[in-house]
């Protein structure tokens, strides 16, 4: 249902538009990657602006990760403000070098004389049955180590107010996006991420979470994909009496601890919903972000809907089986409920 | 081309400055870690790697560059940190641990960042190749002047990342060089054992760029290569490799027993100094006088005394200090 004067986009044209209109404003940004030219992005995240800024500031790359990568941090170095696309996370194989060694560590390096000003955008997630290499999250690999800003938007508002943020940033900022949120027409998109982005530049600011839907009886948090699944789940709880609060993430590092710890004050319960891998990631940062600074307010024990430890199956049902989804997150409450009934 | 008077004596006393730099930092270092060797003790911790006997590589190519020009180096550093113009005695700060260092303290040897004179250099082998190639982008795009030059060890062409960093540089057409310091060992591994082909400027072809091998360790004939490659860059011309015969008179790190040389080997690299080589052509050359020569190396004996009582009278950082300048200010 459109409203007179929403301007739904999705979050690819989000990310164009944001980056578009930074480009008008900066000289120094520029986008360099692989198929961001004349394709647009595989993910639709650069369309439209070849024709606008030419193969120059938008610069289709050889395959070679770690070449533009390690580039872009020198450009960055040297006062441009390059973005850089790792087509699918999984890749991060081949350049991590780059990323966690180069651009993540040379301001520290430096004691803070150089600044880092870039943006690593890269796909994340499956659910559609591409392999164990090209269906990660790998949230929690990004998030774990030190010097990278990481943000994860779940909708287009954000992504585009995120963008800007990112582009104006003097340190890295790893730029997390969800094919399944993107709004590709070959690939289905989860209705709820397409919203209504105002035309005028905006920022969202990085290190801050939302709170989408407030609760009583128990918090949600997630982040991306996961919190569309949250909400999904908070309206079938809904029906079964329960108050479910949805917080989105948005950023992972810096992460919004306080808002965190906030609602599960006012809930006392938690669930951690994660499409990364659940072990040491995630999903067990946020748990312990609530359990270190004050257990007093859980009255259950905190639940987690995070990815099994294992490679991402290729067959349907096998990915299916693994990934969150909202029954899942109905079901963690269930058995939270029957641990202590509220 | 060839140097002028001026550029010898320079090239001269940043070889002599590198050298006696070399040695201070190698008696200190073994200060605390005798008779027992421990690398976490003394003044200087951790691994140190000197550069003796590589300087005329650094001196040949920065002589032709300018602080706007961007060198990123390797984890062996200081020669070509010395020839780019790093502030010396930050760079001895650093190398202590000390807050008045190049970043106070947070980076050791192997970081040093003099963003002054846009010096970096790394610890991983290959690793500056793209950030040199990405700052080359930089001054292309921005039509800025400036051209980049990336060190490696020979070691390095090995890597997966010195070609893609080439191949960009040379699709892109980018100011930069690449200078190979071949010292003919990757730690304790032969050249020999380890790169299927005897040298290494034959890679260029692969790029469809200018490749040079520079024999003898020649600060003359590394200037003269050098320089047609830089100026190719500043030109808009492209970039180009160079790979350098060097000597590496020390250690992998201190500390290294170099069991692994062939007998003798080290002994007739000595003998090849090119310290003492440079200082007797520009004496039989008639380029610098004994006293000219005598005050050059006490200008740089006492310039390195400056820097390391600068770095040893230097404060601690404060510890806490560990924990800010993780993202930009």
């Amino acid at each position: 249902m459109t409203k007179p004067n929403e301007r739904k986009l999705t979050i690819a044209r989000a990310m164009a538009e944001a980056t578009a209109q930074e480009m008008r404003l900066d000289p120094g940004v520029f986008v360099m990657g692989e198929d961001i030219a004349a394709l647009g992005g595989v993910y639709g995240n650069t369309r439209g602006l070849l024709d606008e800024f030419g193969p120059e500031r938008i610069r289709d790359t050889p395959i070679s990760e770690t070449a533009f990568i390690g580039a872009a941090v020198g450009a960055a170095q040297d006062g441009m403000r390059p973005v850089v696309e790792l087509m699918f996370v999984d890749f991060f194989g081949v350049c991590f070098d780059a990323i966690y060694n180069l651009m993540a560590k040379n301001i520290y390096f430096s004691g803070g004389n150089l600044k880092v000003p870039m943006v690593l955008m890269t796909s994340t997630g499956g659910g559609y049955s591409d392999g164990g290499q090209h269906s990660q999250c790998l949230y929690g690999t990004f998030a774990h180590l030190p010097g990278m800003k990481v943000v994860a938007p779940s909708n287009a508002y954000d992504a585009k107010g995120l963008m800007t943020a990112a582009l104006r940033d003097d340190s890295p900022v790893v730029y997390m996006y969800h094919k399944g949120l993107q709004g590709m027409g070959w690939l289905g998109t989860e209705p709820g991420a397409t919203v209504h982005v105002p035309e005028e530049s905006y920022t969202v600011e990085i290190g801050k979470a939302k709170v989408v839907r407030e609760g009583r009886d128990v918090t949600i948090v997630s982040l991306g994909l996961g919190v569309h699944n949250a909400l999904k789940a908070a309206k079938t709880l809904e029906g079964k009496g329960v108050s479910a609060e949805v917080v989105d993430l948005v950023s992972l590092v810096p992460l919004d601890r306080e808002t965190i710890r906030a609602s599960v004050a006012k809930t006392g319960r938690l669930i951690v919903v994660d499409e990364d891998y659940q072990s040491y990631g995630v999903s067990g940062e946020i748990i312990a972000c609530v359990t270190e600074h004050d257990i007093s307010v859980l009255k259950a024990a905190p639940k987690r809907v995070a990815f099994p430890d294992v490679p991402i199956p290729y067959a349907r049902v096998m990915e299916q089986y693994c990934l969150p989804n909202p029954d899942k997150i109905v079901a963690a409450w269930d058995e939270m409920g029957a641990m202590q009934p509220a | 081309m060839a140097p002028t008077r001026d550029e010898q004596h320079w090239m001269y006393r940043n070889m002599v400055t590198s050298r006696r730099f070399e040695n201070a930092i190698a008696k200190i270092y073994f200060e605390g870690k005798t008779p027992a060797f421990n690398m976490a003790n003394g003044p200087i911790p951790g691994e140190m790697h000197l550069s003796d006997g590589q300087e005329p590589v650094a001196v040949g190519v920065c002589a032709h560059l300018n602080p706007e020009d961007v060198v990123t180096a390797t984890h062996r550093p200081h020669h070509q940190a010395i020839a780019k113009g790093v502030d010396l005695d930050k760079m001895a700060a650093e190398i202590f641990g000390k807050a008045s260092g190049l970043s106070g303290g947070r980076g050791g040897h192997m970081h040093l960042f003099d963003t002054d004179v846009n010096f970096a250099c790394s610890g991983i082998i290959a690793q500056g190749m793209g950030p040199a190639v990405g700052a080359a982008l930089s001054r292309k795009m921005q039509g800025k002047p400036g051209v980049a030059v990336a060190f490696v060890g020979e070691g390095a062409v090995n890597q997966g990342g010195w070609h893609e960093a080439m191949n960009l540089a040379a699709v892109w057409n980018l100011p930069f060089v690449c200078v190979i310091e071949d010292n003919a060992w990757g730690i304790s591994v032969a050249k020999s054992a380890a790169t299927a082909v005897a040298t290494n400027d034959v890679r260029a072809a692969a790029y469809g760029i200018p490749g040079t091998r520079v024999e003898g360790n020649d600060p003359f004939a590394i200037y003269d290569a050098a320089g047609t490659a830089i100026a190719r860059a500043r030109n808009g011309d492209g970039p180009s490799l160079i790979e350098v015969e060097t000597y590496r008179l020390a250690g992998h790190f201190m500390g290294d027993a170099e069991g692994y040389r062939p007998e003798g080997e080290k002994d007739g690299l000595f003998a090849k100094d090119p310290i003492p080589a440079m200082r007797a052509r520009l004496l039989k050359e008639g380029t610098a006088s004994e006293e000219e020569l005598a005050a050059i190396e006490s200008a740089a004996e006492a310039r390195v005394d400056a820097a390391i009582t600068f770095a040893r009278d230097s404060a601690d950082p404060a510890p806490e200090d560990a924990l800010t300048a993780v993202f930009a200010a």
